[in-house]
């Protein structure tokens, strides 16, 4: 009863930060919002036994993505701008707003037949994940389960991911690894200016 | 009843998806955008992470004494997933960056209006 | 100006003392990522963090001292190079590729003396690629000094 009442507390409080997060107009208080949403997700993460997966979002969330962002907004709003809003919005929202609300009914109606939540009778819980739970420790000694499926059981995808980050890296070294020169300020026509 | 206990936290993270999705589609400020596009990469973790859930479960590092752990697969494709998420997130903020140097604005009515694209 | 200086102060001082903390978490996470939550990834984020902390405390300028970015750019692909390697020493010890089994004496220490080099090489490139996109962040709004020539 109280993993229920703290779940529907934690979740809450995300739906909450993120309405807040559409309503509100100062980027710079939507990417602090989004710090603490990443931060409740990690809780969340942890009071749903993924202890790997909370350190990762924690630190990745909360700390890199938050920094990066207030870096892009530090780069794209002079200094002069100092509330750093956002226009005010000019479409009508009838359309986005139907287009996400069917979505989310149909996605509901889909959920209906799922087993409950934390049933451990479900088909997610059956064929592999017995097998590495009773294996990983007589196979590659390592206590984590996690980290045997990660590196040992599921190597190849743990290479794949490692040279996806690398090539994150390299793109955005060739998109603003070098610094800005700034044209004189003769051309302010239309035309697209660049470096 | 017992379909409300069961599914509840389905619920809620689908409607935490759709107020990201609704940021993506919605709003013109490129950032927001992408702040949009992380909460509805979350709220897809944290499905994932809820489906491999088991009651009174541990946490999946053996033990002894304990014998019902939680499904480590999800664990496992999450952490993944997490990592190539920022690397998504800074590959789009230094498109923004180099829009806003190009176009010297991130909001898309007046890069439209720029372009005449539409 | 007084005030200003009294608040670099403060963060200064306790930035000396908690950045070599960080760093002593970070080898945890990542050396103990077989018995406790952590591994490669989240060590090497935790590094990033440390020295991201350090240039916003003392300057970007000073970050590049500590790590310069040529080395950034070199320790990223050996991280890549290092797990890419362990296969192929794998291959040529008479194994499949990625199969840890060959490294060592018996089956069990090769996995573990397997999966420690390979979080090895992942926590050392998703920290270098965290830093060379923190910096090349940070330093793109730094105009050039002689703007005001004709730029090719």
């Amino acid at each position: 009863m109280i993993d229920n009442i703290v779940d529907i507390t934690l979740l809450s409080l995300l739906a909450i930060h993120a309405i807040a997060i559409i309503r509100m107009r100062s980027l710079f208080a939507v990417i602090m919002l989004f710090g603490g949403f990443s931060f409740l997700s990690a809780g969340l993460f942890v009071v749903m036994d993924a202890a790997d997966v909370a350190f990762t979002e924690a630190a990745v969330g909360a700390g890199i993505s938050t920094v990066l962002m207030l870096a892009t907004l530090a780069l794209t709003y002079a200094p002069a701008e100092i509330d750093k809003k956002e226009k005010q919005p000019t479409h009508q929202p009838w359309l986005p707003l139907s287009v996400v609300f069917i979505t989310g009914a149909l996605l509901i109606y889909g959920t209906w037949d799922i087993p409950a939540f934390g049933d451990p009778d479900a088909p997610a819980q059956q064929h592999v994940a017995p097998y590495y739970l009773e294996k990983s420790i007589a196979e590659t000694g390592v206590p984590n389960v996690v980290t045997a499926v990660l590196a040992s059981y599921r190597g190849f995808d743990t290479l794949g991911e490692v040279t996806v980050i690398f090539t994150a890296g390299i793109a955005v070294l060739l998109l603003i690894g070098g610094r800005r020169r700034v044209k004189p300020q003769v051309e302010k026509s239309g035309g697209s200016s660049e470096t | 009843m017992d379909i409300i206990l069961g599914h509840y936290n389905y619920w809620l993270v689908i409607i935490i998806m759709m107020a990201g999705f609704y940021t993506v589609i919605s709003r013109g400020n490129l950032v927001k955008k992408i702040v949009g596009l992380n909460i509805f990469q979350v709220s897809v973790f944290l499905l994932y992470i809820s489906i491999g859930n088991v009651k009174e479960g541990a946490v999946p590092i053996i033990e002894k004494g304990v014998t019902l752990y939680s499904n480590p697969l999800p664990h496992v494709l999450i952490l993944t997933a997490i990592v190539v998420g920022v690397a998504t997130t800074a590959l789009g903020l230094a498109l923004v960056i180099r829009i806003k140097e190009a176009y010297g604005t991130i909001e898309e009515d007046d890069i439209h209006n720029q372009d005449q694209s539409l | 100006m007084g005030a200003a200086v009294k608040h670099n102060l403060i963060l200064r001082v306790v930035s000396k003392f908690i950045i070599p903390l960080i760093f002593l978490f970070a080898l945890y996470v990542q050396f103990h990522g077989d018995f406790g939550p952590g591994g490669g990834f989240q060590a090497g984020v935790i590094f990033s963090a440390a020295i991201i902390l350090y240039a916003l405390v003392f300057g970007v300028d000073s970050a590049k001292q500590v790590i310069p970015p040529y080395v950034l750019r070199l320790l990223a692909s050996l991280g890549v190079l290092i797990y890419a390697s362990t296969g192929i020493a794998t291959l040529l010890l008479g194994g499949n590729y990625l199969e840890y089994g060959v490294l060592a004496s018996s089956q069990v220490a090769g996995q573990h003396l397997g999966i420690l080099v390979v979080e090895l090489g992942v926590g050392i490139t998703v920290m270098s690629v965290m830093l060379i996109m923190f910096f090349a962040f940070a330093e793109r709004g730094r105009h050039e000094v002689n703007s005001e020539q004709d730029p090719e």
